[in-house]
């Protein structure tokens, strides 16, 4: 489902982000990303999203090469593609269900499918009643929610996580990692960025291990 | 839990593109437009210096337009008035009329009575009593020329108007041309204001438009990255842009319309005064259907435009570069 082979990514102010990256995930495969800050970790979920393009090498995803995709088909490749940040990116004006609905609205679904698959989305992450409710409103395990339903609702193969739970307790990061492990049983492919390496070693799944740009450790999980 | 998409999703067939594609547009017109009225004081003021904008030109071609009409009500009077002396009667007058026709240059001659030009000075009003007190008529006797068009330059008149006064019974003879073609000349000037004022005012709506719509952008730029993130399509997200700068347009063309009515409600009170001082009447014309269309269109394309290259300028994309 994702295929890195031997990437590379350098960015002229900073130098060498990424050097010589080679591995592939299965189809509902679940890993995490660990690593140091500046290890290259958000460089390589970029990547996967084609938020950036890699200097060298080629990645794969759900059958596409990203290297050769045309920049009209990008918006495509990302509707494949959930994405979860640390800081949610919700937008602030609009209420939680607007906020989830948009990955939707933008491949123009009518109105009823719309809300119907919305609805679904906050179910799953138990935010059914606060739809109405701008994000400011909401808790920060809550907030991460509705950015984990806005990645879910257009029902992505591939989900990537950037640190989400940052800034989250240890209760709540546990309840997210167990959402995770919910949506890796109905087959979609997860690779998670996390510094949490108590949560992750706990949870004895796949670990790509990042140090300076180079992928230093690939601990298979049970 | 909901299953992800195996593979590519299913492609819809081509009709229900063609709905789905027919009911964003519309959606993403009216949210547009219900975006703007959200905010109505900055878009009242945006709108307002389109329409004064586009007002100035207008007004200046209902000018131009009337002033034609004018004109073209005006070719049939005679372009020499020939004052014979006083003491020719109505009687010696017919023979000159006839003896004049014969000359090659001119197309018609019109005999204007002593009585009948009286008679006509009467209608004026306000000279009756004035007249009441004259013994006799002491109008003389006026003979219009109508030169033939291959004869109306000036140069040409002028040879016509000074063989006239050459006549025993001419008393003095008044070119009425001459001022006419003067009054065509200041026309076509006013007509190249209207290009020029037009081609200068309608850079100015795209500058307002586009600086309005470049604000837009940089107020959303959240929301756009965001967008950009769940996969919108670029001409998704210039979408509601463009519609905006059409907006702006439309309603500036509307606003524009309204001022030049308004004014000429207001002028056609004058107008018909002083019109009824030359014994005629003078319906201004407004904008009509074409021309309102002209402005209405011209102003939704400057909006258009305008938006679109503050979004070509300003709407890169998030990468990936």
């Amino acid at each position: 489902m994702i295929q890195f082979e031997h990437v590379f990514k350098r960015y002229p102010e900073r130098g060498e982000a990424l050097t010589n990256i080679s591995f592939e995930m299965k189809v509902g495969e679940m890993a995490f990303l660990t690593g140091p800050s500046g290890a290259g970790k958000s460089t390589l979920l970029r990547l996967i999203g084609l938020l950036e393009r890699p200097t060298r090498g080629d990645i794969v995803v759900n059958g596409r090469n990203l290297a050769t995709l045309p920049r009209d088909r990008i918006p495509y490749h990302r509707r494949d593609v959930g994405m979860i940040f640390q800081d949610h990116r919700l937008l602030p004006d609009r209420s939680v269900f607007d906020n989830v609905a948009l990955p939707l609205v933008v491949t123009g679904l009518g109105h009823k499918e719309v809300g119907r698959r919305v609805r679904a989305a906050l179910d799953q992450v138990g935010l059914l009643k606060r739809e109405r409710a701008v994000p400011v409103a909401l808790s920060g395990g809550e907030q991460q929610r509705v950015g984990i339903a806005r990645a879910v609702v257009g029902r992505p193969p591939v989900l990537l996580a950037d640190e989400p739970t940052g800034n989250l307790d240890p209760e709540l990061s546990k309840e997210i990692f167990q959402l995770f492990e919910r949506f890796q049983y109905v087959g979609v492919t997860l690779l998670i960025a996390t510094h949490d390496l108590a949560l992750v070693r706990s949870m004895h799944y796949r670990t790509f291990s990042l140090g300076e740009g180079r992928l230093v450790n690939d601990t298979r999980g049970w | 839990m909901l299953k992800p998409h195996s593979r590519r999703r299913r492609l819809p067939k081509l009709a229900e593109q063609f709905q789905i594609w027919l009911m964003q547009h519309v959606q993403n017109a009216l949210a547009t437009l219900g975006r703007l009225f959200d905010t109505p004081v900055p878009t009242g003021m945006t709108v307002a210096v389109i329409g004064i904008s586009l007002a100035f030109p207008a007004a200046l071609y209902v000018l131009a337009d009337n002033l034609r009409t004018m004109a073209g009500s005006w070719d049939q009077t005679a372009a020499i008035s020939l004052f014979l002396r006083y003491d020719i009667t109505d009687a010696a007058a017919t023979p000159l009329a006839e003896q004049l026709r014969k000359w090659p240059e001119i197309a018609r001659v019109d005999i204007i009575s002593r009585d009948s030009a009286l008679n006509e000075f009467r209608a004026l009003g306000g000279f009756e009593e004035a007249l009441e007190q004259l013994k006799n008529n002491p109008l003389p006797i006026v003979v219009a020329i109508y030169p033939h068009a291959a004869f109306a330059a000036p140069a040409q008149l002028e040879t016509l108007q000074n063989k006239l006064l050459r006549l025993q019974e001419a008393d003095f003879a008044r070119m009425d041309t001459v001022w006419l073609q003067r009054f065509q000349a200041i026309l076509d000037l006013i007509q190249t204001g209207v290009v020029l004022l037009g081609g200068l005012l309608g850079m100015g709506v795209l500058l307002i438009v586009g600086n309005t719509i470049r604000l837009e952008i940089l107020n959303r730029r959240i929301e756009i990255e965001i967008m950009e993130l769940v996969g919108a399509t670029s001409a998704f997200i210039r979408r509601p842009f463009l519609y905006a700068g059409a907006w702006y347009g439309l309603l500036g063309g509307l606003t524009a319309w309204l001022l030049v009515t308004l004014a000429l409600i207001l002028l056609q009170g004058s107008v018909s005064r002083l019109a009824s001082l030359y014994r005629s009447e003078f319906p201004l014309a407004g904008l009509g259907i074409s021309e309102t269309l002209i402005v209405l269109s011209g102003s939704i394309a400057l909006g258009l435009i305008g938006s679109w290259i503050a979004v070509e300028r300003h709407l890169h994309g998030t990468e990936p570069n």
